[in-house]
């Protein structure tokens, strides 16, 4: 049994090795074509190349690490804005009717404006410097943030409420010391289909109206045909994007791992 | 909930058209709004009229969406029910995976220019990649003892796709194609915004040059109601796919 596992995971091994390569020597066979052409589609060993120049050597007034940089730093200010705000409204929401009864269809109206079509009003009303690039990470995070924190709070096992009310607690221990922790993992995946969200966002945004960051770097590429240089900074930005997603996925293992199961909840040792 | 929605409205009266509070400048009154949208109707606006835009931007979401969403479930029932394909194909996925559908515009206006094949590559890999993921998540994740009943039972590996992997997934294949198709009208937005002829991006860019915000905003309605009108067509579709399904 475990030999035919084993060569099992041997094949699927070698089909990966095999996929990869497949992809590889397509795109090299199609870039060095007698009629390609380099700007339309450069090699897999030019994008190398130039990712690797890349890294040391400024291109649109800075090098890889530097735009990455900008970018992620007005990322995380959006984020953090986005968060702290979402999160206490989707909790009260879910806490209270009347609030619920208020945001809805405020929110409902906004929802299916996509965020990067903000993107003219962010800059009629806070600029191309901080403020609109901010906005539109904004508009990218906090929904999910929002109906996440909320679908929290709602499905709070109601046995838990009950149970903090008979003991006592008052309205700001329930908030802070039963439904916080309770909808806790809920809104960490919220925060991680946010940040893919706002992350996604902001590059839209920088490909438009920011004069730094990697999203800038990408378009100024395109606008000099550096077609090697398109590709390296799509490939930094889906790698930033993975970390970030990494990164929020460990913290929802680490928070529902003290989670109850449904089996401890019913039989309580 | 009536009442939410008319203190806003009666906010947005007051704030622009009789307090003036809101320069228009900075956000239109509720008449500029009216006004860009009969010249929309009449004589156009960047290029077109509202019906030359909608259809513009409302076809090449449909056709892109409806094609590589498509080819996207298809692609994730083949991963989730073969461990081999799942192994070949997974590599460039997860490569490709991370890269969010608006880092590809500046790509796609070097193969494609800023008319609308770009768009619809764009629009196609955003649908694309949420389709695959959730159709694969789908088939993964039915109960094995179904799969082996239905083996023990005699059924052969094209009755077991059809008959328990597929129905079995559904549910997961909707919800992938429910945010396909919101990922698709971001990224056509996106798309039209950094560089198009028409579309109701285009317009909205044309609007922020000129400075006039009853414009931007009219041409966000559009994108929102839009946007909430193909969601409620395809919910329809799904309540007639998944009767058994009622919520």
């Amino acid at each position: 049994m475990g030999a035919a596992l084993n060569g099992d995971g041997r094949v699927r091994a070698a089909l990966a090795v095999a996929g990869s390569a497949l992809f590889l020597s397509v795109w090299w066979l199609a870039a060095a074509a007698p009629h390609a052409n380099a700007l339309f589609l450069p090699s897999p060993v030019a994008v190398a190349v130039a990712f690797a120049r890349f890294v040391h050597e400024p291109f649109a007034n800075a090098t890889l690490p530097q735009h990455l940089a900008a970018s992620f730093g007005r990322f995380a200010l959006g984020f953090a804005l986005a968060v702290s705000v979402a999160i206490p409204l989707g909790l009260a929401m879910g806490w209270s009717r009347r609030v619920d009864d208020v945001v809805t269809p405020l929110f409902e109206a906004v929802r299916y404006v996509a965020p990067i079509a903000w993107l003219p009003f962010a800059v009629l009303w806070f600029g191309t410097g901080i403020g609109g690039p901010t906005m539109i990470i904004f508009a990218g995070v906090f929904p999910a943030c929002l109906v996440n924190a909320y679908r929290g709070a709602r499905f709070v096992d109601p046995v838990l409420l009950e149970a903090a009310r008979t003991l006592g607690a008052g309205n700001r221990r329930m908030l802070v010391e039963v439904m916080f922790p309770a909808a806790l993992p809920t809104i960490v995946a919220g925060l991680r289909i946010g940040a893919g969200s706002g992350w996604q966002s902001l590059i839209g945004a920088e490909l438009i109206i920011v004069s730094s960051g990697i999203g800038y770097a990408m378009v100024q590429a395109q606008s000099s045909l550096e077609t090697p240089i398109v590709i390296s900074t799509m490939l930094a930005i889906g790698a930033v994007g993975a970390g970030i997603d990494v990164l929020l996925r460990s913290l929802e293992r680490r928070l529902s791992r003290w989670r109850p199961t449904p089996e401890q909840r019913t039989t309580p040792s | 909930m009536t009442a939410t929605v008319m203190v806003a409205a009666a906010a947005w009266v007051v704030l622009t058209s009789v307090a003036h509070v809101v320069p228009a400048s900075r956000f239109p009154a509720p008449l500029d709004v009216l006004h860009a949208g009969r010249q929309l109707a009449t004589s156009g606006y960047a290029g077109a009229t509202i019906w030359g835009h909608v259809a513009t931007s409302l076809g090449t979401v449909i056709g892109a969406f409806a094609v590589a969403g498509a080819a996207g479930t298809l692609l994730g029932i083949l991963m989730g029910s073969s461990r081999r394909f799942e192994a070949f194909v997974n590599p460039v996925f997860l490569l490709l995976r991370p890269i969010p559908p608006l880092a590809w515009i500046p790509l796609a206006i070097v193969w494609f220019g800023i008319g609308v094949q770009s768009k619809i590559f764009v629009v196609s890999l955003a649908a694309f990649v949420p389709a695959a993921i959730n159709s694969y998540t789908g088939v993964r994740s039915i109960d094995p003892a179904l799969i082996a009943a239905a083996r023990v039972h005699g059924a052969s590996s094209r009755v077991v796709l059809g008959e328990v992997l597929i129905p079995g997934a559904l549910p997961m294949i909707f919800t992938g194609l429910r945010i396909s198709l919101q990922a698709s009208w971001a990224a056509l937005v996106a798309a039209e915004l950094v560089g198009a002829v028409a579309g109701l991006g285009h317009v909205m860019t044309s609007a922020a040059y000129d400075i006039y915000p009853g414009m931007v905003l009219y041409a966000m309605l559009w994108v929102g109601g839009l946007g909430a009108t193909t969601s409620l067509a395809l919910a329809a579709l799904e309540r007639r796919a998944i009767p058994w399904a009622r919520r």
